[in-house]
């Protein structure tokens, strides 16, 4: 009965904590799996999220939630010219991915130096009314800490599905992802499309990283924990499918958070690689791959 | 440069370093010079997958604390000679080098690089675990007390680093001029046609990978004699793997000799200014080195400096 509980307990929690995962994957499969760019540096870009929230909370009492979708157009203009120098030295010249690759692993080392030059190496927090609290039901307790995330990245997920399937705008990103030249023959510029597609991916970062910092503490080299999930995530769910990149969060929440239950904490992120090193042995092309 | 030269040159720098040691020289020259010539290894370790085949490993630190947890533990059983810690540890590195290759090889150089990071983090996961070699509160290693020949451990720490880094620059020179070499380089330059023309590209793959991943364990097995504590944050250090593709790059990757140009002056840059400066500092100059270097020189200092000899005899 103690056992059917926990188990009980342990996918919900892994649910929520899914949910959470597929707002920090969300970006990365817009820029990985639709615009081809490796952004290995996508985690670092959440952290800088949770660190801007967390000013907005502690300077301005702001709530963390409220700040990460005020701070939206910020990383949108910073992801969108962000995109336009990897363009210029990279995409244009049409060289080997290699230095595209080597350019994002020092772009993410640069931003963890720069945030411990800032703000140090110790662990920051944010608050908030709902952290702290509890919902439940029966035997089953939830804390708000996890459901508020789940709440938000459920929304941003479904928010970014409806923008690239209803609007003109998303259809022309998903257009370039697969067919870059019939997308100029219809007279749009891909250049201008994948800014914008890569401006949205790094706005993402934002709310992703005011989400994380209401889930726990955030330290500057937290990133790093997340590279083998998004990833894990992105190709699991299928290399650009909003759906996908939802499903396969899920997933790995769950696996995680049953891991952590029945073996210890300390396991956790092991999951992530046997994940993605499964899915890239037996089904490279994803749960909901073509 | 003619193969007996390089020879002669390669036995000359260690018999320089060797004479150095009797010299009285301050022993902090040969500590800070051990950093170095580690991360001459790690460079050319690197180099020889990533600049020879272009399939990019960002988990040079995991291969690297391989070596050293290996070491540890072999230390804690058996305590064997540190020769012996040395060979078992690039067994050990290499062969988590050959199944990592053999699982994401086949599949676009992209998914490699990024097995390659997780799995860092991963073995990260599993050493903190393992308390055996100390687990997440690390480990301390008792140097013996006398070395034969010697003055101090850390001259004799310098003189093997400094084998191992002449070593690996014969082995990837050598790799560079041989029929291998020239498979990795058709790799890099256009795989599929390389599969066609009949270069067993996979197993060519998995040879750089397993050589590479020796090297770096190779690296990583005096570790524990050189800092005395280990845990595993600093064994897995980010620093490592971003020094080991920094410094090829800046240096580089088409030749041997652009790993060792870049390692020797990055590296001591990096013991400069930790220093004068700050650590923290010096890694944001070690990063934006990097971005600028593969913005605006491609090639590394080799590769300008070529251009530039070109230009010159051009006019």
């Amino acid at each position: 009965m103690f056992e059917h509980q926990l188990f009980l307990n342990a996918v919900l929690s892994g649910l929520l904590l899914g949910g959470f995962y597929a707002s920090v994957s969300i970006g990365l499969t817009i820029s990985f799996g639709q615009l081809n760019i490796v952004n290995i540096a996508h985690p670092a870009f959440v952290i800088v999220g949770s660190y801007a929230a967390y000013t907005a909370n502690s300077g301005l009492g702001l709530d963390p939630i409220v700040s990460g979708i005020l701070f939206m157009p910020v990383f949108f203009a910073g992801g969108a010219v962000f995109y336009r120098v990897y363009h210029v030295c990279f995409e244009a010249r049409g060289d080997d991915p290699l230095r595209g690759l080597a350019f994002f692993f020092g772009i993410m080392f640069v931003i963890e130096v720069l945030l411990i030059i800032a703000y140090g190496v110790d662990y920051r927090l944010v608050e908030a009314a709902y952290i702290g609290e509890t919902v439940g039901y029966g035997a089953i307790t939830l804390p708000l800490r996890m459901v508020a995330p789940f709440l938000a990245a459920l929304i941003l997920t479904f928010g970014i599905q409806l923008f690239l399937s209803k609007t003109f705008t998303g259809r022309a990103i998903m257009a370039v992802a697969q067919d870059q030249i019939a997308v100029q023959l219809m007279a749009i510029n891909p250049t201008y499309i994948k800014q914008i597609a890569f401006g949205i991916a790094i706005m993402t970062a934002s709310l992703a990283g005011a989400l994380l910092i209401v889930i726990g503490p955030v330290e500057p080299s937290m990133g790093r924990q997340y590279i083998g999930r998004v990833f894990a995530i992105a190709v699991l769910g299928g290399m650009g499918s909003i759906p996908g990149t939802l499903v396969a969060a899920l997933i790995l929440g769950v696996a995680e958070s049953l891991t952590a239950t029945f073996y210890g904490p300390s396991w956790a992120p092991a999951v992530s690689f046997g994940l993605l090193l499964g899915a890239l042995a037996l089904r490279p092309q994803g749960l909901f791959g073509r | 440069m003619k193969g007996s030269v390089f020879f002669i040159g390669a036995c000359t720098v260690v018999l320089a370093g060797l004479a150095l040691t009797r010299l009285g020289v301050n022993e902090y020259y040969f500590f800070a010079g051990y950093v170095v010539l580690q991360f001459v290894v790690l460079a050319t370790a690197w180099n020889i997958l990533g600049g020879y085949a272009g399939y990019v490993n960002f988990g040079s630190a995991g291969f690297f604390a391989i070596g050293v947890y290996c070491s540890i533990a072999l230390t804690k059983a058996f305590s064997l000679p540190l020769p012996l810690l040395i060979l078992a540890s690039s067994i050990a590195a290499g062969l988590i080098g050959l199944a990592t290759g053999y699982l994401t090889l086949r599949l676009r150089g992209v998914f490699f690089a990024i097995a390659t990071l997780a799995l860092a983090i991963v073995l990260e996961t599993l050493v903190s675990n393992w308390s055996y070699v100390g687990g997440a509160a690390g480990t301390f290693v008792m140097r013996p007390k006398t070395v034969i020949f010697f003055d101090s451990y850390v001259e004799f720490l310098f003189i093997v680093m400094l084998v191992l880094a002449v070593s690996s620059v014969v082995i990837a020179r050598t790799i560079e001029r041989s029929r291998f070499g020239r498979g990795l380089r058709a790799i890099r330059d256009e795989e599929v046609a390389a599969e066609s023309m009949g270069v067993p590209t996979l197993k060519l793959k998995l040879l750089a990978t397993t050589l590479s991943g020796a090297l770096m364990g190779a690296a990583g097995a005096p570790f524990s004699y050189y800092v005395t504590y280990v845990d595993p944050p600093s064994a897995f250090n980010l620093s490592f793997a971003v020094n080991a593709v920094a410094m090829p790059l800046i240096g580089g990757t088409a030749t041997w000799l652009g790993p060792l140009i870049g390692a020797l002056l990055l590296g001591s840059i990096q013991q400069i200014a930790t220093v004068t400066i700050s650590s923290e500092l010096n890694l944001l100059i070690v990063g934006l080195t990097l971005i600028i270097f593969v913005i605006v020189a491609p090639d590394g200092l080799v590769g300008a400096a070529r251009r530039i000899s070109k230009w010159v005899r051009g006019n």
